[in-house]
């Protein structure tokens, strides 16, 4: 098994496309863009098919000499595990399905072979980042990521909102990542080594940190920043809602399937650090809550389905670091795998819709559309519902068994469980707010095709079914969608919970370090019990639904007077609690401020640059004396001669005369 | 007999009329005699010395200084000409072709 492989064909696909793209063919350039991420998913296939019959603790390592100073070293060092495998499992092959997927949507905009080569780009560095075995090439695949989200957010970078949203994203990961960093800078302090397996050997022989705060609390709330940034959580989630500028594909891929579970993944591959760090992990629990129920209000009262499809992944993600917060990464995890199925397919639906209507996005718009596309319109009511948590699609399991571990852990989990449970009800409502107002009522969209940002080149009036390439990914989604939270049926619902024991040896220590027990003692529950808290869940979530039905299908009158009821509450939720304003008024603007009056007009302009000038001055000046000297005239420097045989002369006699 | 003094008055009077002539006249030729001149009361102390002295070497030097004088005027007049022909000028202040 030659692991790097994996990684590096999409990134041969990235260079090729990127260097010789704009000669190519739209066709060609989709053949190579879809060939390498094709080789790179049938080869992590082919590995899987001889990790998964041996399931043991196999982890195998490549190493390449990258850095050696003095004893610390790092590597070129590849690992595979259960984790990893997973992992590169789910970004090939959401990766893939998005690429195919793309060459129907992209197919009428400019810079197809650009596009190819960002997203052949980000498959490198996102395989790089799972795939690693250590912290700082982790960091590489996390940085460059972050890269190509920035290229892929602005890809339409002749729109002003665009290349701003790109921006936004790269800075205000920038302050996320300063976390990581810092946290890397403690680890190679303290430890030594980047390498997994070392820093998790020497951080478990360290006592947990249950009376203050230590080393590992300290990295680990130094990586919670990082997660915060790369996997949008409070307080730096902003960043998220408007990357959907980027092309609709991108969305899917990057701002809904893989990038943003990164901080997730790193959580759970941190996981020792933070079982033993339990400051660390209540803050992670409280943040992920948080941001569950917080992006969810959000999702309520937007209008674009773009962005109530990021304020839920936001929030679903909130759910993932939640999970990670209790302790529960497998739990986490199996949340990442379903909401990448169907965060996916919601995400490539809702660009089929948009693609549809000509780039539409304004649900107020739509309606109507299960008749105009119903390919789309059957897969979306697959991944709502998996993402609402009806019973037995792929969100139910994975959300049931986050709040029943969240429920089981020490004496608050009931909070944290009630929490969940009510962004639950708001998933339901908010999904199925979408998917009435999209598909059901009459069509309100019009002929005014052409109002949107110069997106797509269609004028059809009627909406029309995408191409089969579009519709084929859908249908593969849709189906992992409905199945893919088979895997891990919990106890109580007659599983065995494959999922879980997969992942048990990365995560074993959750299970048999006797000392987090002692920290936060999960409560044992029974079959019954846990019966009865999904059951909850369960009519959490169909009371959602059941309200958006009332309001949304049967009475549409009433979300206008309740909004007029709650007028305050409703303007301060469709502006998203005025958050950007609040960045903008008690961040940016001192900054800016700071930088142009300070910084830029006072050190800069005033202290270096005058520095330089007045000695560039100072000297000038001088040399004009002394040019009076030269003056070029001959009578003048014969006087001079003369003036000075005059002096020496006078000098010489009033030395005689001494 | 003269005493020394009378004649170094006089040869440092001409000097220094060579001096303020070279520095005040425009003429080049004018400014040639000046030079002329200043080797001159030169001349004029070196031989007042060797006489006091009763010593040849001053007037040797006299020669000499007369044989670089006249080896001076022939290619100063030379380059006078040369300059005159091309410039049509004998101010010295208008030949400034080398200035910055």
């Amino acid at each position: 098994m030659i692991l790097w492989l994996i990684p590096i064909l999409p990134l041969v696909g990235a260079t090729i496309n990127g260097l010789f793209g704009r000669r190519f063919s739209n066709r060609t350039v989709s053949a190579i863009g879809l060939l390498f991420p094709g080789l790179a998913m049938l080869y992590t296939w082919w590995i899987a098919a001889q990790f998964f019959p041996n399931p043991g603790t196999i982890i195998q390592t490549y190493g390449l000499p990258w850095i050696k100073v003095g004893s610390f070293t790092v590597e070129y060092g590849f690992q595979l595990d259960q984790l990893s495998m997973l992992m590169a499992l789910i970004v090939t092959g959401v990766g893939f399905l998005i690429h195919v997927y793309s060459v129907g949507y992209m197919a009428h905009e400019g810079g197809y072979y650009r596009f190819f080569s960002y997203l052949n780009l980000f498959m490198f560095f996102m395989l790089t980042l799972v795939l690693a075995n250590n912290y700082l090439l982790m960091f590489v695949g996390w940085e460059g990521v972050g890269l190509a989200s920035y290229l892929l957010i602005g890809f339409y970078f002749l729109r002003d909102s665009a290349s701003a949203a790109g921006k936004k994203a790269f800075i205000v990961n920038r302050i996320g990542d300063f976390g990581f960093l810092i946290a890397l800078f403690l680890i190679i302090q303290h430890f030594g080594t980047v390498n997994f397996s070392e820093v998790f050997a020497k951080a478990n022989g360290m006592p947990v940190e249950t009376a203050g705060a230590g080393l590992l609390t300290a990295i680990g709330l130094l990586f919670l920043l990082g997660a915060t940034g790369k996997s949008a959580q409070i307080p730096l989630y902003v960043w998220l809602p408007d990357a959907m500028e980027g092309p609709t594909p991108v969305s899917a891929l990057i701002h809904a399937a893989t990038m943003v579970t990164a901080g997730v993944y790193m959580i759970s591959r941190s996981n020792v650090i933070f079982n033993h760090a339990p400051i660390a992990l209540s803050a992670v629990a409280v943040i992920g809550c948080a941001t569950a129920f917080f992006a969810a209000t959000i999702g309520l009262v937007q209008h674009d389905i773009k962005r109530v499809l990021a304020y839920s992944t936001v929030s679903q993600l909130g759910y993932m670091v939640m999970a990670c917060g209790v302790a529960a990464y497998s739990a986490g995890m199996f949340h990442l795998m379903t909401h990448a199925f169907f965060k996916a397919l919601l995400f490539l639906g809702a660009g089929s819709v948009i693609h549809a209507l000509g780039g539409e996005q304004d649900m107020r718009k739509m309606g109507g559309l299960r008749k105009y596309i119903p390919i789309t319109f059957w897969t979306m009511t697959a991944a709502t519902l998996a993402i609402s948590g009806f019973p037995g699609f792929a969100g139910f399991f994975s959300k049931d068994e986050i709040l029943t571990r969240a429920y089981a852990h020490g004496p608050n989990g009931w909070i944290l469980w009630l929490i969940g449970t009510v962004t639950a009800f708001l998933t339901a409502f908010y999904m199925f707010r979408l998917w009435f107002l999209t598909f059901f009522g009459e069509y309100r969209g019009g002929a005014g095709h052409d109002q949107h940002a110069g997106r797509e080149e269609h004028h059809g009036h009627a909406p029309h079914e995408s191409p089969k390439v579009m519709l084929l990914p859908l249908v593969i989604l849709a189906i992992l969608s409905v199945i893919g939270g088979w895997v891990g049926v919990s106890k109580a619902w007659g599983g065995s919970n494959h999922f879980e024991h997969y992942l048990a040896p990365i995560f074993e220590h959750e299970a048999a370090a006797p000392e987090s027990a002692a920290v936060s003692p999960d409560i044992e529950l029974t079959s019954a019990q846990e019966l009865k808290l999904s059951l909850d869940v369960t009519v959490a979530a169909l009371a959602g639904i059941g309200l958006a039905w009332f309001f949304y299908y049967k009475r549409r009158d009433l979300p206008e007077k309740l909004a007029a009821r709650l007028h305050g509450l409703y303007v301060l939720i469709e502006n998203k609690y005025f958050v950007d304003e609040f960045y903008g008024a008690a961040i940016v603007k001192p900054l800016i401020l700071g930088s142009t009056y300070l910084l830029w007009k006072g050190i800069d302009v005033g202290v270096i640059d005058r520095t330089i000038n007045d000695s560039a001055d100072a000297a000038r000046d001088v040399s004009r004396g002394f040019r009076q000297m030269q003056s070029g005239n001959i009578r003048s420097y014969a006087g001079w001669v003369a003036a000075g045989a005059a002096a020496v002369v006078v000098f010489m006699i009033w030395k005689g005369t001494r | 007999m003269v005493p020394i003094s009378y004649y170094l008055v006089l040869s440092a009077i001409l000097f220094a009329l060579g001096v303020l002539g070279f520095l005040i006249k425009r003429n080049i030729i004018t400014i040639f005699m000046s030079i002329e001149l200043m080797l001159n009361a030169v001349n004029l102390s070196f031989v007042a010395f060797a006489a006091y002295w009763h010593a040849l070497s001053g007037q040797v030097f006299v020669f000499f200084v007369m044989v670089v004088a006249a080896a001076e005027a022939a290619v100063g007049l030379a380059i006078i000409i040369a300059v005159f022909r091309t410039r049509q000028t004998l101010n010295p202040d208008r030949v400034n072709l080398l200035k910055l």
